[in-house]
């Protein structure tokens, strides 16, 4: 898959406290380690998405913001204020809970006043800003029904002018768009950035879905296991991932077991059974070290005819980064195809994707087909770990 | 499959699921008329009935080409005017009453509890809960009278610890009734209170707690309205049982608990009045059927209320 444009990019504030501070939390339950010493900076305005496969611990960490599970150890400065400690209904924190949690003996109207009401608000105080709200996510016509009444893209609506209408200082977002089908969930991702931007919270979300977490958030954290792999832009993780977990996890990856033949400061080679890879960047490690090279699908090209020497990116690679197979798989997605190519001399099946530009495209391969598999060294990526 | 084959199939389906509907509606719905409707109907009919010595006289008399219809409403008069029927009535109704707010209040904690504890320790409180019902329901009652008899074993132990010097008078008072009448219903309040509880939404609580409710707030601004249909259920079942109940006003009552289940017995058994005694039973059907009636209304509103 590709990376989705992002509406706004991280905003960077050097030498300011970070907005939400979570230093070394560690929450166990029983002799399980469910978050493992994790540290993480949020800056004011930012949506940070937590991102990982269920039981990695995000949840966890998003019940510990909110107050719903106490940390084991660490702490968590909100604005510099010490949350620990806290309960839930003393944080200025409000959650759009998983599949949204909405009151249903309570009308929409009551739904989105009950946090105002309990905050003691004067009586038309609470009537503007309960009216600002379903104003914001345009649902003034429907403030009477309860929720049963609504469509799901409805509530999940209701669930988010309800969490925004305290004006949270942080917004936590649990799988945002999970219970909506896929047609809905695209539209409503950037709706519901839009209206984050707009109101300009801070907001930490919970993903399992790596497209919401690209669509929607300026920073991605992955998690697994408890801890946080890589934290970065949505583009960092996806074109520099830090280990195999996060490449593997994050679209899909080629990945070639290899050891360093020559390491130098400008560029490595890399020996592995398939083919020799030229990698044009410098690593962090030494010569004869064992190492992976991934490679993204649409990075790759496939045709039926070596590569010119021409099309390479520098007369170094020439030779390298180059290996032949035949096809043994290709599924047509329309804007894409997918081929599965058996590499030769070895069991490894390389995934390449070709974008379908044209509307005949004129390779025309199939099944079958011997193909040349072919990559530039500056589109590879080392993982040592 | 062809079309005509699918068609043909889903007919078949069509009449079984008609049939199989009917008769799962079918066999309660004969029962309840063979064994409540008809027999109502007998009483309604002895109600308004003359007697004539040991025999009823008909309704209807055919003689000389007039057909005369003769309902005897003096027994209805006679209740509608006479204070002690009326009181009796009443002071049902209120122990009635009393009871169903005594057991909700015990229930309703008792319940929650059940509901919140871990759902591998529910099966075993919920057996609790049933257990006294594998003894025999009068021989629970007939306990209580040896308990709180002047010489039974409260009194008797109260006096061997020097708490009191005389016993103090519990049987057959209101005291014992309400105690007896709560001892026995309270389990038809905790389980539809914890078959509602049970089911609830948890996160409705996190959520209330995340828009600032403490969870005192939680408690009453959701789970006790979410429960409201329980506390009804259970309320109901506790509630019409209770005003006709007879052998516990008969076990525990005294003469200052007039029960209309034990004025029913004495115009059947002693006074052999049948007419009469068929009169008070309808008027206390009425009695029961106008909430029970509500009640349905209001089940029957959130049913079509809450279905998407």
């Amino acid at each position: 898959m590709a990376t989705a444009p992002n509406s706004k990019p991280a905003p960077v504030k050097t030498g300011a406290a970070p907005f939400l501070q979570i230093k070394r939390v560690v929450k166990q339950f029983d002799d399980v380690f469910a978050v493992d010493d994790v540290s993480l900076d949020i800056q004011q305005g930012e949506i940070f998405a937590l991102l990982g496969s269920s039981g990695c611990g995000k949840s966890t960490l998003l019940r510990m913001l909110a107050g719903f599970e106490a940390p084991t150890s660490g702490q968590i400065m909100l604005a510099g204020q010490d949350l620990v400690g806290l309960a839930p209904y003393e944080r200025p924190i409000n959650m759009m809970f998983q599949s949204y949690a909405l009151f249903p003996h309570l009308s929409v109207w009551d739904n989105v006043a009950f946090g105002l009401r309990r905050d003691g608000l004067p009586k038309d105080e609470i009537e503007t800003r309960v009216t600002q709200m379903l104003d914001l996510v345009q649902l003034k016509a429907y403030a009477k029904r309860k929720p049963h009444q609504l469509s799901g893209g409805q509530q999940q609506r209701v669930a988010l002018a309800r969490s925004l209408a305290k004006r949270p200082k942080l917004l936590l977002l649990d799988e945002p768009l999970g219970a909506l089908d896929a047609k809905l969930r695209e539209r409503t991702q950037l709706e519901l950035v839009d209206i984050i931007e707009q109101v300009g919270v801070t907001c930490v979300m919970v993903t399992h879905d790596q497209e919401e977490a690209m669509v929607m958030a300026t920073r991605i954290g992955v998690m697994s296991e408890g801890k946080i792999l890589q934290i970065g832009r949505p583009s960092d993780i996806y074109e520099t991932p830090n280990c195999r977990f996060v490449a593997d996890f994050i679209g899909s990856v080629n990945l070639f077991k290899g050891t360093v033949e020559v390491d130098e400061a400008d560029h490595v080679v890399i020996g592995s059974p398939e083919c020799k890879h030229y990698v044009s960047h410098g690593i962090t490690g030494t010569s004869g070290m064992a190492v992976h090279v991934a490679v993204r699908p649409e990075k790759i090209s496939i045709q039926t005819t070596p590569p010119r020497d021409d099309e390479r990116d520098s007369p170094e690679e020439i030779g390298m980064n180059v290996a032949q197979g035949v096809i043994k798989d290709l599924a047509y997605l329309g804007s894409l195809t997918t081929y599965h190519v058996a590499l030769d001399g070895g069991k490894t099946v390389v995934k390449v994707t070709h974008t379908n530009a044209a509307r005949r495209d004129a390779t025309q391969l199939t099944w079958g087909d011997r193909v040349y598999v072919w990559w530039c060294g500056s589109d590879v990526v080392v993982l040592t770990s | 499959m062809t079309a005509s084959v699918k068609s043909i199939s889903f007919l078949h389906q069509r009449i079984t699921g008609i049939w199989g509907r009917n008769l799962v509606i079918g066999f309660p719905l004969a029962f309840l008329l063979v064994f409540f409707l008809f027999p109502f109907l007998v009483v309604l009919k002895i109600s308004v009935s003359e007697m004539d010595n040991v025999v009823f006289k008909d309704l209807l008399v055919w003689s000389d080409g007039l057909l005369q219809l003769k309902l005897k409403l003096s027994n209805y008069i006679f209740i509608a005017q006479d204070e002690l029927y009326f009181q009796t009535y009443l002071s049902s109704l209120k122990f009635a009453a009393v009871t169903t707010a005594l057991c909700l209040l015990i229930a309703y904690p008792f319940a929650y509890f059940m509901a919140r504890s871990p759902a591998d320790k529910r099966p075993a409180l919920l057996m609790l809960v049933m257990l006294p019902f594998w003894t025999s329901f009068l021989l629970r009652v007939y306990a209580w009278k040896m308990l709180l008899a002047d010489n039974g074993v409260f009194n008797n132990m109260a006096i061997a610890a020097g708490l009191i010097s005389e016993p103090i008078k519990m049987m057959n008072t209101p005291f014992s009734l309400v105690l007896g009448m709560v001892y026995t219903y309270v389990p038809f309040m905790i389980l539809p209170l914890y078959a509602n509880l049970v089911k609830m939404d948890l996160r409705l609580l996190e959520a209330a707690l995340d828009l600032g409710a403490t969870p005192w707030q939680a408690f009453w601004r959701i789970t006790v309205p979410l429960s409201k249909s329980g506390v009804i259920a259970g309320s109901m079942l506790v509630f019409i049982p209770c005003v006709g109940e007879f052998v516990i006003p008969e076990l525990l009552g005294g003469p200052q608990t007039l029960m209309i289940g034990r004025v029913l017995w004495d115009e059947f058994f002693s006074n052999n009045d049948w007419p009469m005694a068929a009169t008070v039973a309808v008027v206390m059907v009425l009695l029961i059927i106008v909430p029970l009636a509500l009640f349905n209304k209001y089940q029957a509103e959130n049913a079509t209320g809450d279905r998407t």
